[in-house]
């Protein structure tokens, strides 16, 4: 190692900074921690922490193992503190519509192919691919992004999250 | 910048408006210095041994120091004048139209504007582009990379002495759909001309494990983006690394200060990856401060549509910037038809 000290943050070790107003509404700038909001939020609630027209930057507490999803595009997610393992298979049958946005909930894992598995830490991007449907699963509470679109399993609390 | 290819393009079929000059001009060596001068429209630009000078009509004329101009100007040419208005400081810049292209004296600072001594001319793109990328081969010298943070390059003063056109001639990083991907934008590695920053020593090299079942190879895909950052050899410089439609993930690796005052034409947000970013806000068309932002690792932010930001990085700095390259949003914008801010509770 040199001199320098990277710092990232982690659930357990996070310092938050914020928005000093000169002449504007803090707002306006949506500041929030995603260290913060996977903290105090359900496992694997999918929270938007940034929107952008339909499109979505999701966090999610990684704890135990997640809902099966599908989704019709593609999705990536990026671990920013621990480990996760993602379980990707494709489907017999399409199981969302082609236009669908976001990602879909499933009551079951679904038939069909297994098509692998990645197992990612700490700064690792996967691709959660269209038409596939996946699990996420992590021994210890991890933090999550996903870059995705606003769905019916994104969940958009902003008044609870963002700097006012 | 590949992120604006989609929107220059489509703008490319459009026909340019009445009023857009034409006339750029790539001027004689100096005797003196050994730069050549250079012509857009009435706008003339001058280097000497420390300082680049604009002129305009009416006796406007601009002095900026040379190592910031050419690091404003770098950006401009690589991004293919980016997202907005770009400021080379509090008097110079351009707004880009996506097609066409806006160069500025003035008219993005209140007194110049009240005085009515701000100018600009509106240029093809395809005109005004070459001619900046002239400029910067011609004005950058042996040793000095406008790209790089301050202590890691040359310097950019004195008389013309040589180039560095494997520096200005950087090819522009886009992946199609994610890093790493077959076919797609290869992962960094020392083989391949991208070693660890020196501020990155300690950051986790390791990749994925990724396991693939027989023909899902393609798409059973991961890579270290951490990693990846913190090879990258440049600063200030957004590439993109995930894609799904129009939302382009382009992070990116920050030292020193933003070389430009970005004013935006629609939201961008920014999460910062690593340590620690300090932002100046100020407006976008009168240049007061609104607000100053302290981005530590985790922390989420949008920059409004209606401000311009400046951004400070003392340790280097991973940042992710989020970009929605939809060419209808500036116009809504314009229009009233989509809010400053994307997100209202």
């Amino acid at each position: 190692m040199g001199q320098y000290q990277t710092r990232f943050g982690s659930m357990a070790d996070y310092a938050k900074g914020g928005v000093a107003i000169i002449n504007d509404d803090p707002k306006n700038y949506v500041f929030s921690n995603v260290f913060e909001v996977a903290e105090k939020s359900a496992p694997w609630e999918r929270v938007a922490v940034a929107k952008n027209f339909e499109y979505v930057i999701e966090a999610a507490r990684a704890e135990g193992t997640s809902p099966w999803y599908a989704c019709a595009h593609d999705e990536f997610v990026l671990v920013m503190d621990g480990q996760v393992e993602v379980h990707l298979l494709k489907p017999a049958t399409p199981l969302v519509d082609a236009g669908q946005q976001g990602a879909v909930e499933l009551a079951d894992m679904p038939d069909g192919a297994k098509m692998g598995r990645l197992v990612l830490e700490r700064g690792h991007q996967g691709l959660l691919p269209a038409g596939s449907a996946y699990r996420l699963h992590a021994d210890n509470v991890s933090c999550v992004l996903i870059q995705t679109i606003a769905g019916p399993v994104t969940v958009q609390k902003w008044a609870d999250i963002c700097q006012s | 910048m590949a992120i604006l290819e989609s929107a220059t393009a489509a703008a490319a079929a459009k026909p340019l408006s009445d009023n857009v000059v034409t006339h750029a001009e790539v001027g004689p060596i100096d005797n003196a210095t050994g730069y050549r001068t250079f012509t857009a429209g009435d706008f003339h630009f001058r280097r000497d041994e420390y300082f680049a000078r604009i002129t305009w009509p009416a006796g406007g004329s601009h002095v900026a120091p040379i190592d910031a101009f050419l690091r404003a100007l770098m950006r401009d040419v690589a991004w293919g004048f980016f997202y907005g208005t770009v400021n080379f400081d509090d008097v110079v810049g351009t707004v880009n139209h996506y097609g066409e292209v806006t160069l500025f004296a003035g008219t993005y600072n209140d007194a110049y504007r009240d005085a009515g001594r701000d100018f600009s001319q509106r240029f093809p793109s395809e005109v005004l582009g070459p001619l900046f990328k002239e400029m910067i081969t011609d004005w950058t010298n042996a040793g000095y990379d406008p790209f790089a943070a301050p202590m890691e390059t040359g310097v950019p003063w004195g008389a013309k002495n040589g180039s560095n056109l494997e520096a200005v001639n950087r090819v522009r990083v886009a992946a199609r759909r994610m890093v790493g991907l077959p076919g797609d934008t290869p992962v960094r590695t020392d083989d391949n001309g991208f070693p660890v920053n020196r501020m990155f020593a300690d950051v986790d090299q390791r990749q994925p494990l990724v396991e693939a079942e027989p023909g899902f190879e393609g798409e059973v895909s991961a890579y270290n983006l951490f990693g990846y950052l913190s090879r990258s050899d440049v600063t200030w410089n957004p590439s993109v690394c995930s894609v799904v439609g129009e939302s382009l993930f382009c992070p990116t690796s920050e030292e020193f200060s933003l070389p430009v005052d970005h004013g935006n034409d629609r939201c961008e947000w920014f999460i910062t990856l690593s340590d620690e970013i300090v932002w100046d806000i100020r407006d976008k068309v009168t240049g007061r401060p609104r607000a100053k932002l302290v981005a530590k690792a985790g922390d989420v932010s949008c920059m409004p549509a209606d401000i311009r930001h400046k951004g400070y990085a003392d340790k280097r700095a991973m940042l992710l910037v989020w970009e929605n390259a939809s060419n209808r949003i500036p116009e809504m914008i314009a229009a009233g038809e989509a809010p400053n801010v994307s997100v209202t509770w």
